[in-house]
């Protein structure tokens, strides 16, 4: 029993960090239509830049943060300008080989900047694990769950109440008729980006006290996002959410109530389960695809 | 009609041409190494390419093929001492009943959904050969594949292998030839060009994608039996998901739906490291600017935008 909650704590953990992934993703997919394959590389870049502003530079931990995730948004808007928008042929399967190169380009950047050595960060807060019904809770843990839970409450108020949210919701729905009513759809395609590319940058600054960072980490990373994104429904906040908590749950018992060498291949084995059983997404409606 | 035979007879006369020239001409074993891989990745170029740029099919794990057709062969030619075309035999087979089985539910998707589910196939076929240590020696590989043998003639020195991988590329060429000729090439390209009208006028465009799918599976097995008995030693990594992207980037930077850019982007992708060896450190960054700005400006791939450019300067004069 108390081996079942532990797989749950950690279960919940990596899931919390794959549903930041996967929100991120999903969230460019609804307004962009666009599967960056290069969104696990944000992610290295979230967790190598709190390595060198926090470790490194010895910054206040919320100013190095902030940095890191202003680095990930800048990186994605440059990305946005110099290699979507200039793309000459916007086709699913050109944009896919342009997020592929990035994603190659971005490690290879990451393996110059920051070497191939994996580095370590310290808890944020370091207090004692907590016990609860005999399992050990870390603070990391919570750090991680509480950062998860208000990243995507605050996207969903975002969207949901403030007038540029609204008007990326417009957006995300028919492009076309938000452009006939005024909405620069084009400045909302960019804003997209930019969250899109700051989640990946929170995901990566809050698994990095919990795992090793090297400029390699972010390619199976964005490959479980993808797969939470797909199991929750693509395109769905909440769904992409759940399907990220999920994922890191069943990963977690599977890996520890099964075998260890299956953990990696839950993930796929669910993505297929669904794209063959409701590809739409555990949690999507079947009329509203998006947000 | 005819004038269009001939000059596929004078393309397939120059591509042996060249290929003997250059088989001959070169003694250097380290070039004759990499023509040979430079064979092998064609051959894996021109089973995707007909399921990419004919069909119009994205598969994202296709490198698990060319992993199957390895990772058989060598088991069964190693570890029960089958001969090795026994195994060649039997590991096409597998590959086509795999493809069969993935491909009839899988290829009812479509676009980015199609693409993940391909992904999810091949993440689960490199996960198998790495953790089914007992069969497959795990990550830390598989050694003490047999050299080929076909009587006399033992393909250990370089030519010799070079010439068996690009005596099989001409086969593969020349059956995909003949495949986009048939009745069945013009379904394809139908396909391509609107599913739902083909469904219209009686193409079953299903089955005609999945025999697709299961062809370029087959090339792929191929192309993986040539690979394991070239090296004598496979791991995971060389099926993994960066080797099906690599294909997939051979395709389109070659160009799509023509069996030349196959060619030329399996040659370009094989040779790019080799050249960029010098420069380590950049090797990435360089491979991904490349890749990046090729799709931003040539979306036809090279062959294409090559030839677009040509044609747009021959109208200005």
């Amino acid at each position: 029993m108390e081996e079942i909650i532990q797989y749950l704590f950690s279960g919940i953990t990596t899931g919390a960090i794959y549903a930041v992934i996967a929100v991120g993703l999903s969230m460019l997919y609804s307004s962009t239509e666009l599967i960056n394959f290069a969104h696990g590389e944000f992610v290295m870049v979230g967790a190598m830049g709190l390595v060198t502003l926090w470790v490194h530079l010895a910054w206040p931990l919320p100013l190095a943060i902030a940095g890191t995730i202003a680095l990930g948004c800048a990186l994605g808007l440059l990305f946005e300008r110099f290699a979507i928008r200039t793309a000459r042929s916007p086709q699913p399967i050109v944009l896919v080989i342009i997020t592929v190169g990035a994603s190659i380009f971005l490690r290879g950047l990451g393996m110059i900047a920051w070497g191939k050595d994996p580095f370590s960060v310290p808890p944020f807060s370091s207090h004692d694990s907590i016990e609860i019904l005999g399992a050990a809770l870390l603070p990391q843990s919570l750090w991680i769950v509480a950062a998860a839970v208000a990243l995507a409450g605050g996207i969903h108020f975002f969207l949901k109440k403030s007038l540029t949210g609204k008007a990326m919701v417009a957006c995300a729905v028919n492009k076309k008729a938000a452009w006939l009513t005024g909405i620069p759809s084009e400045r909302m395609a960019v804003l997209a980006f930019a969250i899109s590319t700051g989640c990946g940058a929170v995901a990566g600054i809050f698994i990095a006290p919990i795992t090793m960072s090297s400029y390699d980490m972010g390619t199976i990373l964005g490959l479980k996002g993808f797969c939470a994104a797909m199991i929750g429904g693509l395109g769905s906040l909440w769904g992409a959410f759940a399907g990220g908590i999920l994922l890191g749950v069943l990963e977690s018992l599977g890996a520890g109530l099964i075998s260890s060498g299956l953990k990696d291949a839950i993930a796929f084995i669910l993505l297929l389960l669904i794209l063959y059983v409701r590809p739409g997404g555990l949690f999507s409606a079947k009329e509203a695809k998006r947000f | 009609m005819d004038d269009n035979k001939n000059k596929i007879r004078l393309e397939n006369g120059i591509f042996i041409a060249v290929v003997l020239a250059l088989g001959l001409l070169t003694d250097n074993t380290y070039y004759l190494q990499i023509m040979t891989f430079i064979g092998i990745n064609t051959l894996l170029t021109l089973g995707l390419n007909m399921l990419m740029g004919y069909a119009g099919q994205i598969s994202l794990g296709h490198a698990a093929f060319y992993g199957i057709g390895a990772y058989t062969t060598a088991i069964l030619s190693t570890t029960y001492g089958f001969s090795p075309w026994t195994a060649l035999c039997l590991s096409v087979g597998l590959a086509v009943a795999v493809a069969f089985v993935v491909g009839l539910p899988t290829l009812r998707l479509e676009g980015y959904y199609l693409g993940m589910g391909t992904l999810g196939f091949g993440m689960i076929i490199t996960i198998l050969f790495r953790e089914w240590s007992s069969v497959t020696g795990g990550a830390s590989g598989f050694v003490g594949i047999p050299v080929l043998e076909a009587g006399p003639v033992s393909f250990m020195s370089g030519r010799n292998y070079y010439f068996l991988v690009w005596g099989t590329v001409l086969i593969a060429l020349l059956i995909c030839r003949r495949i986009l000729s048939s009745r069945m090439g013009r379904a394809l390209r139908s396909i391509h060009d609107g599913e739902k009208a083909a469904l219209a006028v009686g193409v079953n465009t299903h089955f005609l994608k999945l025999q697709i799918f299961m062809f370029s599976a087959a090339l792929g097995a191929v192309a993986g039996f040539l690979y394991a008995h070239f090296v004598l030693f496979i791991s995971p990594e060389s099926f993994g998901f960066m080797v099906s992207v690599k294909m997939v980037t051979m395709v389109v930077i070659g160009g799509m739906a023509s069996v030349w850019g196959a060619l030329l982007g399996a040659s370009l992708l094989t040779l790019l490291p080799e050249v960029l060896h010098g420069f380590a450190e950049y090797e990435m960054i360089i491979f991904g600017l490349i890749l990046m700005v090729v799709m931003i400006f040539l979306p036809q791939g090279l062959t294409r935008g090559f030839l677009d450019m040509y044609q747009a300067a021959r109208k200005k004069q």
